[in-house]
């Protein structure tokens, strides 16, 4: 009996040590040295801004100033409320004092500057793909904005998805380190859409459904899926049938820019704020985001009729 | 001709008297139909704005018109009762925070009185109050809407 319990305590410390080796958050130790003091491309940064739609979260709730990113936004997920931070420049509350370098390990790698993985809900797993150069501009528009104080309240997330270190083991499912990578076959119009709807755009987030502990099902890739917030869908956006089939080209670019939709319905739900953040971006931008989905292998829809 | 203009006066009694009781009747339908309606004259100006079709002052200012219309009676297009069926995606924040809601349609109505006030006298003009227009349909599908296909 004592030998027994000796074995279960044994596999015990192996499995928790196990656990503590496998969750550790993994994070960039410096930029590379090409990157050192680079200064940033506010301009640029700013189209990162609209492309990434950090607004639409990081905004306060209900304000039309999408330029104080207070926090505050309510994510409902089958896992529990999430509650977007602050990221305006105060040093205090917001991200003021990150590091360019703190930034870039939380754009992709999902963790924060003391060293604690951040919920997916932030959604990193397409932030990761966007070019070093980009997440660096960004940061240097941000750090433009106006430093708002006040802390957004804090998530609502039940056991066991309150332990963050779990989410290590998350990550090495759903977490790839992978950059953007354009496709040599492809036009450079595809590829400038490609990266914008993986990258910054995070597309994928919702018009691609999940499995069950919240993974992208890559196989389904923008195909639609039940809307992640609650009641009804997200519409397939792959040139299908079920999908965009019948949307032109100008189609989907003029949806992005002015909110209707071919035949002059407007788009709502959380497509809203996207629309918000497209209609900033250049003519070519949403071209080439039209392109890419025209591209795209036509797949049915990733839900069920019914929602 | 007096004849033509009685059958047309007939019809568009009866039209009305339709119009009228599927109001009463199925307030679902009918806003379906209004929403249909307003989609058809939004597109006559996004049509423009598309470059699909020549700018036509009067066919905006018209478009405008048949949308404020509808903006003024929207609302009583939700009546209690209607919250569930005919595969209706109102949300149902609509029923909790009718003020919001009522909010939201007012300011589509505000927005197309100034067009129709004063009306686009090029496509440039008509650009700027479509997108005005468009940031109101946006503001209410936001929050009021549940996309279900």
């Amino acid at each position: 009996m004592k030998r027994l319990f000796r074995l279960f305590l044994l596999l015990a410390v192996a499995g928790a040590g196990v656990f503590w080796w496998l969750t550790q958050p993994s994070r960039l130790d410096a930029l590379p040295a090409s990157m050192q003091g680079y200064a940033g491309d506010r301009a640029n940064g700013e189209l990162m801004f609209y492309a990434g739609g950090c607004s639409s979260c990081h905004a306060a709730p209900g304000s039309d100033d999408k330029t104080r990113l207070a926090g505050g936004v309510r994510l409902d997920s089958p896992f529990g409320a999430f509650v977007a931070p602050n990221i305006s420049p105060d040093p205090k509350d917001g991200i003021g004092g990150w590091s360019a370098l703190d930034f870039v390990n939380a754009m992709t790698k999902g963790v924060s500057p003391g060293g604690s993985h951040l919920y997916p809900a932030f959604p990193y797993t397409s932030y990761q793909r966007m070019k070093l150069q980009d997440l660096l501009d960004l940061k240097a528009y941000l750090d433009t904005l106006p430093a708002v104080a006040g802390k957004a309240p804090p998530h609502e997330v039940g056991f066991p998805f309150n332990i963050r270190r779990g989410l290590g083991l998350w990550k090495l499912l759903y977490l790839d380190g992978q950059r953007f990578q354009p496709d040599p076959d492809a036009t450079d119009e595809v590829n400038r859409g490609a990266y914008l709807v993986n990258g910054p755009g995070h597309c994928g987030e919702c018009h691609t459904p999940r499995d069950l502990i919240g993974g992208l099902r890559t196989d389904k890739w923008l195909a639609g899926a039940p809307n992640p917030e609650g009641k009804g869908i997200i519409p397939n956006i792959t040139p299908h049938e079920q999908g965009l089939a019948s949307w032109s080209n100008k189609d989907i670019a003029y949806a992005l820019e002015s909110g209707f939709t071919p035949d002059f319905d407007s788009l709502g739900g959380s497509m809203g704020k996207v629309v918000g953040n497209t209609s900033h971006l250049g003519a070519q931008d949403r071209d080439a985001i039209a392109a890419y989905l025209k591209s795209l292998p036509p797949l049915p829809n990733g839900y069920k009729a019914k929602q | 001709m007096i004849r033509k203009v009685s059958i047309a006066l007939g019809a568009l009694a009866l039209a009305g008297g339709i119009v009228a009781a599927s109001a009463s009747d199925d307030p679902i339908a009918s806003r379906k139909a209004m929403m249909k309606n307003t989609g058809a004259s939004i597109g006559v100006m996004g049509k423009m704005a598309k470059g699909e079709m020549p700018f036509d002052a009067v066919q905006a200012n018209l478009a405008m018109r048949a949308i404020n219309n509808a903006a003024i009676g929207v609302v009583h297009l939700f009546p209690a009762g209607s919250e569930t069926g005919g595969d209706t995606e109102a949300a149902p924040k609509i029923w909790e925070d009718m003020a919001g809601f009522v909010e939201k349609a007012k300011a589509m109505e505000d927005v197309t009185a100034d067009a129709i006030a004063f009306p686009a006298a090029s496509l440039d003009d008509l650009k700027e109050q479509l997108g005005k227009l468009g940031g109101t349909c946006k503001g209410c599908h936001e929050g009021y809407r549940i996309k279900k296909s």
